[in-house]
């Protein structure tokens, strides 16, 4: 009896001792952040830590639209199509009690723009940034920036004085073997203070009671990278984490059918597609040695009859992924449901295509394909080596890491090639610049192909500066028209991430894949 | 004795210097080190101006040279992937290593030589056939496989053990231990039993071996005939005789598993150097790599040394033979 009655008091002790209120979160994730120097970096994993100590002007809620975060409005100034105007939250504090003002994002902005930053492309048309008070921030561009907002949703506010006094207003320089205070230690106006971190191990974080926003349901976080993936899934299937980021997909069906634990699955704003060369140049892989198959019409469109989305999805993918037409992710401004429809395969009419394009016996190229980059990618790079089998063209795979990998799409050393493309700004602009204008100084940086076509050109670089919406919004339809229908490139699908958790926490996927774990809920 | 130590410590410095020359000709083929450090929005000429700014441009005997002036200086730059200057991570995460290394021995060691033993000792019965074969088991069954089994039996089936990392550790200031804590010493038991296995085998075969040979050696029957007791002789004559060789290969295979802890430290997240080298090269992070390799090749150029010395110590034809070559 007296050992029951111990027993009890024991039990009841234990639910004093955890208030529902104050929580810990165990995070597991396949890498750890790089760097705490909030643009020294601009890689997905680093930000989304990063997220949870500093914060942006701006953010990305789960369903992809902008909302306020150090900035409650911004808009361009009325009598200046080049300036934008940020109106700063009030009473927000750093960790270390500074008070956050206009010339905090000043420093910020002109950091993250200068030389070593890897965060300057975003910031590449700003001119000036100046304080007009405390408040109030003008960011002057060097012309009409109608989107420049989408670009700030990764760049963190730091403290000028706290980057001062430690002597970090320069970004790392590591090619020169600086060390840096700013890569291990922060001072942000995030919801979450660092407490400890050990770089690949273990971070800790707990809540900054000085934080402007309400009181999260997580106070505390244990962040957790665990590279290996069944060890990662073991971890939470064992207890040891409460929520997993990285998941693989052959493991959701399992998972979710594992008692206390749930999977979130959310389409990712990430597209993979394949590319060939265009151009009359022979290929390097081919057989074909007087012309290039690809640079004719019918056989890229052979190709992408003879190409089954759905059976990759379910094959491959399990299931997970959202077979597309067109691409770019559903999230970005341009995206339709018309482009993003694809034929049916048909291998008959593919082969007659090629046939008429004077390849009755098909033809012989090497597909280039990273093998650790995106999910399953070289196993939808086999899959496409068999669909185009079937239609008499022999593909050869050649697949690499993605260090190696990228050098290659760099270089434009490729016949054909598997790539993934995020468009954080989630606009259809960012989508071309990149991958269709023509390779040419600042643009076409990943337009692999070669693909040129100077009327494209022209609109897209129109999209840069054009402030009626409207009209903006019609020449992008334009130019997906012609992307779809030359076949610039062949969309596979979007990725789908997928978070598994105890199914008593609820956190939805961020199409970024940047969750905050502010956000979490308790309950069912 | 001192001009046998120099002359080997010089020949130590020139296995160095190949092991980083051919690791400096090897790195061009890990793949690209600016691809993981450049976001997709990063301009071609801002790639450039990267890359020539960490000296990658340069031919690779340009970049050793550099790479060999500055490590004589015990500067070993700053990794591309943490941003944290090399030596420090290396010395930040060999404590977890060195733990591992050694729990993985002194397992291999003790379960090797009792297992050893019995199975020398009675090699007729059940039990030996079994502990035979699982042996085999563990010598054929790759290091990943066993981690995830174990995983998966003690952590995730019966939860008794931690699956991953290293549990609650403790600064020493200049030494991170996870020894001194419950969750430390209970997070040790699947990664150094997972690491242990391949050494454990190996031991207890070669204990065994050597243990029966021993047993059919004439001082052993002559014990016998006197009317010593089972324990004096296999105890105090067979298996002491049989010793010599194994201490000779535990030490040897310190070295070993110090180096190749990598496989069981990914697995397990044990935040030691294999599990920061494997990071490295994923991402091409040459600062790390190259560092990691010339200290590896630092340990077993130690661990040769401080045997080879033993052996002049305790060997005098090896002295006499020193002598010879001398002159």
């Amino acid at each position: 009896m007296r050992k029951l009655l111990l027993t009890a008091s024991v039990i009841a002790l234990g639910a004093v001792v955890t208030p529902a209120s104050a929580e810990t979160v165990r995070w597991a994730r396949a890498s750890d952040a790089l760097t705490l120097d909030p643009h020294s970096q601009n890689q997905g994993v680093t930000h989304n830590f990063n997220h949870h100590i500093y914060e942006t002007l701006l953010n990305r809620d789960v369903e992809g639209n902008l909302i306020p975060r150090l900035a409650t409005e911004w808009y361009i100034k009325a009598d200046d199509p080049t300036v934008w105007v940020f109106k700063l939250r009030e009473g927000v504090k750093f960790h270390g009690g500074q008070d956050f003002t206009a010339e905090d994002v000043v420093f910020s902005l002109n950091r993250a723009r200068s030389d070593k930053s890897n965060m300057r492309q975003l910031h590449a048309d700003v001119a000036d940034v100046i304080a007009v008070d405390d408040l109030t921030v003008e960011v002057k561009m060097s012309g009409p920036s109608p989107l420049y907002p989408n670009n700030i949703t990764n760049t963190f506010i730091m403290d000028k004085g706290w980057s001062e006094e430690h002597d970090v207003v320069e970004v790392q320089d590591f090619g020169a073997g600086e060390d840096n205070y700013a890569v291990r230690n922060a001072n942000g106006t995030g919801p979450y203070v660092l407490q400890s971190r050990q770089p690949d191990d273990r971070s800790v974080l707990a809540w900054f009671d000085g934080h402007w926003d309400e009181k999260p349901a997580v106070t505390e976080i244990i962040y957790l990278p665990i590279k290996e993936a069944a060890t990662r899934v073991a971890a939470l299937l064992s207890g040891e984490v409460d929520i997993v980021q990285d998941v693989p997909v052959q493991d959701i069906e399992r998972l979710s059918s594992t008692a206390g634990v749930k999977v979130e699955t959310g389409p990712e704003n990430r597209i993979i597609y394949f590319g060939y060369k265009f151009g009359d140049a022979p290929l390097k892989s081919s057989n074909v040695t007087d012309k290039n198959p690809f640079n004719d019409a019918k056989v890229r469109e052979a190709i992408e009859l003879a190409v089954d989305r759905e059976a990759i999805k379910r094959v491959v993918m399990r299931g997970q992924s959202v077979p597309a037409g067109v691409a770019t992710p559903p999230f970005v401004n341009g995206w339709t449901p018309e482009l993003d429809a694809f034929p049916a395969p048909d291998v008959a009419k593919a082969k007659a295509l090629l046939a008429e394009a004077g390849y009755p016996d098909g033809f012989t190229v090497t597909l280039d394909t990273p093998n650790d980059r995106y999910v399953n990618d070289e196993a939808i790079s086999q899959a496409i080596v068999g669909m185009l089998g079937q239609i008499g063209i022999k593909v050869t795979l050649a697949s690499r890491p993605i260090a190696q990998h990228s050098p290659i799409i760099l270089n434009s050393d490729t016949d054909f090639y598997l790539l993934g493309w995020g468009v954080p700004t989630f606009d259809s602009a960012y989508i071309f610049n990149d991958l269709v204008h023509t390779k040419d100084g600042k643009y076409g940086a990943y337009n692999v192909g070669l693909y040129s076509n100077p009327e494209l050109d022209a609109k897209i670089q129109s999209l840069g500066t054009e402030v009626d919406l409207d009209k903006r919004n019609a020449t992008i339809g334009e130019i997906w028209k012609v992307v779809k229908e030359d076949r610039v490139l062949l969309p596979i699908h979007n990725q789908v991430l997928a978070y598994a958790m105890k199914d008593n926490i609820n956190l939805a996927v961020h199409p970024e894949n940047q969750p905050l774990l502010n956000t979490v809920t308790y309950g069912e | 004795m001192l001009a046998f130590i120099l002359r080997r410590l010089a020949q130590s410095i020139v296995v160095m210097l190949v092991v980083a020359l051919i690791s400096f000709m090897l790195f061009r083929y890990v793949g690209d080190p600016i691809a993981n450090l450049v976001g997709q929005e990063s301009r071609i000429s801002d790639i450039e101006e990267l890359r020539q700014r960490l000296g990658l441009n340069d031919p690779f005997y340009v970049q050793f040279a550099r790479f060999i002036a500055n490590a004589v200086q015990g500067e070993f730059g700053i990794s591309y992937r943490l941003q944290q200057p090399v030596t420090e991570l290396i010395v930040s995460r060999l404590p977890a290593t060195i733990e591992l290394a050694f729990a993985s021995a002194m397992i291999a060691l003790v379960f090797g030589v009792v297992l050893g033993v019995f199975t020398a000792l009675r090699p007729k019965t059940f039990a030996t056939g079994v502990i035979m074969t699982l042996s085999l088991v563990g010598v054929s069954l790759p290091t990943f496989l066993i981690g995830i089994g174990l995983i998966y039996i003690f952590a995730v089936e019966l939860q008794w053990l931690p699956s991953f990392g290293r549990g609650q550790v403790t600064d020493l200031g200049w030494w991170r231990t996870g020894l001194l804590s419950e969750s430390g010493r209970r997070s040790l038991i699947l990664p150094a039993i997972t690491l242990s296995l391949f050494q454990l085998t190996l031991i207890m075969r070669l204990v065994r071996a050597e243990m029966l040979e021993v047993l059919r050696q004439d001082y052993i029957r002559f014990a016998r005939a006197r009317g010593l007791s089972k324990r004096a002789i296999n105890f105090g004559h067979a298996l002491k005789n049989t010793m010599v060789p194994v201490i000779t290969i535990t030490g040897l295979q310190l070295g070993s598993v110090i180096a190749f802890s990598i496989v069981t430290e990914t697995v397990f997240q044990w935040p030691g150097v294999g599990s920061l080298f494997i990071n490295s090269v994923q991402v091409v992070d040459v600062p790390v790599m190259a560092a990691y390799l010339m200290f590896i090749a630092f340990v077993f150029v130690v661990i040769n040394l401080i045997v080879d010395i033993l052996y002049y110590a305790v060997d005098p034809r090896l002295r006499v033979h020193g002598i010879g070559a001398g002159k």
